[in-house]
């Protein structure tokens, strides 16, 4: 059954996207990146070490552009202006690559998302052609305004990034994808992949996560764990789940040809 | 000489005329890098047609692990 992610256009086998940061170094990143069966895979841009020594490895020899779908971030971004600039640098840097991750922050110690700023950086960046994939509070209205500026995807977050909290509000992600028809995509508070699998049962479109994997005593083992939850997960919704009841008056096993009776 | 503040730190350079001749000093020749100057994006292709001036604001950047 082909049950593939459409993301502007480009089909992904894989509903789980993750990102490349606090790994112990990039031969873990590549570990924990192919054990995930992630295709789409978030980077970070910044400025570049003056002092540092040419040769030092770099992200992109051990995650190569042709083997997977970078997706630019604009993480620490607290302002429409820096995101904007951000990935226009992201776009110079990646040979015009236009898929990107819009993040605008609102406080370093929530990271909670600065919706205002979001939505004035997505208006520029899609009158510049970008495809945007958007980090957002999980406010169903901001994820339809969103939407109709042009994002190809809305990243609501299950709880606050880097927390592990897991899904804290099912019934606004569940107002989020009512509303809008593009990707509805989970983006940061997954902590286990029990978390995965609960987004995905609500009928998300997929998952992002970084420290959930990163932050595990056994990263390699803890993307397998979440691709296996994420796939789990989906499937239980696509398969649709009994309803839930107080009781049942109807057990598994038959209740006639019971022995002992007259 | 010219001082360049290039991200964020003000740099001092001798016979830089061009981003590339810039680039070049720093051994970045070949890197994957973008740079920005002025607040505008200069493209790889103009690297070498692109004059710096004294004062010039350049933000270089690189991909990095990230979520």
């Amino acid at each position: 059954m082909n049950d593939n992610l459409i993301i502007a256009g480009k089909s992904y086998s894989s509903r789980l996207l993750v990102g490349t940061g606090k790994y112990k170094d990039f031969a873990e990143t590549r570990a924990a990146l192919d054990a995930s069966g992630a295709e789409i895979v978030t980077v970070a841009i910044r400025r570049t070490n003056l002092g540092q020594n040419a040769n030092e490895p770099n992200l992109l020899d051990a995650v190569p552009p042709s083997q997977f779908t970078y997706l630019p971030n604009t993480a620490g971004c607290y302002s429409a202006d820096d995101a904007v600039r951000t990935l226009r640098l992201a776009r110079e840097l990646l040979d015009g690559h236009s898929l990107v991750k819009l993040e605008v922050l609102g406080d370093p110690q929530s990271l909670y998302p600065n919706v205002i700023e979001t939505i004035a950086a997505a208006k520029t960046l899609v009158a510049e052609g970008f495809q945007v994939m958007v980090y957002t509070s999980d406010d169903p209205i901001v994820a339809k305004q969103l939407e109709d500026i042009g994002c190809v995807a809305i990243m609501p977050l299950a709880s606050l990034i880097g927390s592990g909290m897991g899904i804290l509000n099912p019934w606004n992600l569940q107002l989020v994808m009512e509303r809008v028809s593009v990707p509805v995509i989970v983006d940061a508070g997954v902590g286990t992949a029990s978390d995965a699998a609960i987004a995905m049962e609500l009928g998300c479109d997929g998952v992002l996560m970084n420290t959930a994997i990163a932050a595990a005593q056994n990263p390699v083992l803890m993307a397998s764990a979440m691709k296996q939850g994420v796939a789990a997960g989906r499937a239980a919704y696509l398969a649709g789940r009994m309803p839930k009841k107080l009781y049942s008056a109807s057990p598994s096993s038959p209740t006639g040809g019971m022995i002992g009776k007259a | 000489m010219i001082t360049l503040h290039i991200n964020g730190e003000p740099r001092q350079f001798e016979q830089v005329t061009s981003v590339a001749e810039l680039i070049a000093a720093m051994g970045l020749t070949g890197k994957r890098i973008a740079l920005e100057r002025n607040g505008e994006i200069v493209p790889r292709s103009s690297f070498s047609s692109q004059p710096l001036t004294d004062g010039d604001k350049l933000e270089i950047v690189v991909a990095v692990g990230g979520g």
